[in-house]
């Protein structure tokens, strides 16, 4: 049996249950997946203003939290926190390495991933109509193909204590560490389906035990605030039990694992991975006990030919600014100060062309979907708006404070703030075009 | 003394559970009922066309369902229904993280007999 933890969902994701599954799990591996399609965007505008940065930036406090206890437990580790700069990633955490004392520790580096060289203006964009890169109208900020286990395994192979790699397909990172111990066929459909199925499980960490999943009264979860990483138990015929270390929080049930499964799947009989078109929909869901649920029957079909490529772009600023309103007449008040808002800000084009305004607490989220509701005595007007112009991103946060003073009775709590923007397309590559590399540094 | 045919409206969140999540502009949740009993009468009134049609404004391209028998759930993938997707929505949610609670909140007919 082979034992695989998760110590990270995505880049923010929490440190401390990832150090108790390292120090307690038993693990034979331990993955961080940390990378979201914009991830790798703005891991690339980091780059860019510092060579020096790019990687993910909880890289440091995750490998000092880690390093010496997985090295102590034979748990090798595998992350995707190179994100944009994997080279860094790697001789950082070999620095760290020999601050622990951990000397002979072997980091790999696996990159190959950047293919933004390789994108033209002429490159179609499948997720955009099929429009071409200059339609866009933005500066390409970089693109990354998604590499499969074909690129993590040579690295796995030369005994390396830790992996890092920048884009790889998310369940890849869990495949990998599988297909090296049992040794299955790269033809082995049905078996690279089974273990993709483990990866996606457990690739968004604690949304499988009892995170993203709480509804109370109706889904409780157990010290939900110390919620444990989950922890998969894989078998040669790539069946799985997912569970979690017994002292944490949380909650692993035929719930928890139901919705993780067709989380961000469309059809379920085609997953698309570089590594197998994955099939759940057979999947067969059976709880053996306490926070230990076994899931069986995945199955797969050929992997794709192509490979698909991230492409990030420059969308210059997104700002945000809001006020509020509370006590009697609160919604009139709200709607009042949204009137002179829209009314003020349309005069400025910049700000115009792609802004909006809610009514916090009235209806926000579900705006589109749902007539407002009619009341409340407490609600914030939220300006929201993308640019460019820098410039008039600040105008209209100056906008939205000034109404403290000249806006309706009664308004406070007033916040700011601009952010860079990034957005991402998607294009396809021939599978030979992407050539991964490993490089192997010791401690 | 109630009949087979008396009925109630409840909401789905009384007997399913959801979660959703997005790729781009395409926003996928999955329903899956508590009492496998449930399972008939939710995939009956749940289609694919229910769930387009009470999101007219928001749900702008098709909606596909995917069915997992076995588990009892149903999967429901809507295309041009997150207000442009993390790339251009304004929204707070701009991922439709809460879309699933917007499906839970659709009602279901139960017969009036059903236990609680």
């Amino acid at each position: 049996m082979l034992k695989i933890g998760c110590g990270a969902g995505f880049s923010s994701d929490r440190l401390e249950p990832a150090i108790d599954l390292a120090e307690k799990g038993g693990l034979d591996y331990l993955v961080f997946e940390t990378l979201a399609e914009r991830t790798l965007a703005f891991g690339h505008r980091d780059k860019k203003l510092d060579p020096a940065r790019g990687y993910n930036p909880q890289l440091g406090a995750r490998m000092r939290g880690v390093l010496k206890a997985c090295r102590e437990g034979g748990t090798r580790i595998v992350t995707n926190m190179g994100v944009a700069n994997t080279a860094a990633a790697a001789e950082l955490t070999v620095n760290i390495a020999r601050e622990l004392g951990l000397k002979g520790l072997k980091v790999a580096c696996v990159e190959g991933d950047d293919v933004t060289g390789q994108i033209t203006p002429d490159t179609r964009l499948f997720d955009h109509h099929d429009k071409r890169v200059d339609e866009v109208g933005l500066s390409v900020i970089g693109a990354n193909a998604y590499m499969g286990i074909d690129a993590i395994l040579p690295a796995l192979e030369s005994d390396a204590d830790v992996v890092i790699t920048g884009r790889v397909a998310d369940p890849s990172l869990f495949l990998a560490p599988i297909v090296h111990r049992y040794g299955w066929r790269r033809d082995d459909w049905r078996a690279l389906g089974s273990g993709t199925m483990v990866g996606h499980l457990m690739e968004c960490g604690m949304q499988i035990t009892g995170g993203y999943y709480a509804d109370p009264g109706v889904k409780d979860v157990p010290r939900l605030a110390d919620c444990g990483y989950p922890i998969a138990e894989v078998a040669e015929d790539g069946s799985v039990v997912i569970t979690k270390l017994a002292e944490a929080g949380g909650l692993v049930s035929s719930r928890t694992v139901k919705e993780q499964l067709m989380y961000e799947v469309h059809d379920p009989r085609r997953y698309l991975t570089p590594d197998v078109v994955a099939d759940f929909s057979k999947v067969e869901v059976a709880e053996q006990g306490r926070d230990r649920v076994a899931v069986s029957k995945a199955s797969g079909t050929q992997r794709p030919d192509t490979l698909k490529v991230t492409v990030g772009f420059d969308r210059g600023y997104y700002a945000e600014a809001g006020v509020s309103y509370a006590g009697p007449n609160a919604t009139a008040r709200a709607r009042l100060a949204a009137d002179i808002l829209n009314e003020r800000l349309h005069r400025h084009a910049a700000i115009a062309a792609e802004m909006r305004i809610d009514l916090i607490g009235l209806n926000s989220l579900h705006q589109t979907a749902h007539a407002a509701r009619a009341d409340s005595e407490d609600v914030r007007v939220r300006v929201a708006m993308r640019s460019a112009d820098r410039a008039a991103c600040d105008t209209m946060l100056w906008e939205v404070e000034s109404l403290l003073c000249c806006g309706p009775a009664g308004g406070g709590g007033y916040r700011g703030q601009v952010i860079p923007s990034v957005i991402t397309h998607s294009a396809l590559i021939p599978r030979e075009q992407v050539k991964p590399t490993v490089k192997v540094l010791v401690a | 003394m109630t009949t087979q045919t008396a009925t109630r409206r409840i909401r789905l969140h009384e007997i399913a559970h959801a979660r959703a999540g997005d790729k781009g502009n395409t926003s996928n949740v999955s329903v899956w009922v508590y009492d496998p009993g449930d399972y008939a009468l939710v995939k009956e009134q749940l289609t694919a066309e229910r769930v387009k049609a009470a999101f007219p404004k928001l749900i702008q391209g098709p909606v596909a369902r995917y069915e997992l028998d076995q588990l009892h759930g149903l999967n429901f993938v809507m295309q041009d229904a997150l207000e442009g997707g993390v790339n251009t929505s304004l929204g707070l949610d701009s991922h439709g993280k809460s879309w699933s609670f917007l499906l839970l909140g659709l009602e279901i007919e139960v017969p009036d007999n059903r236990r609680a």
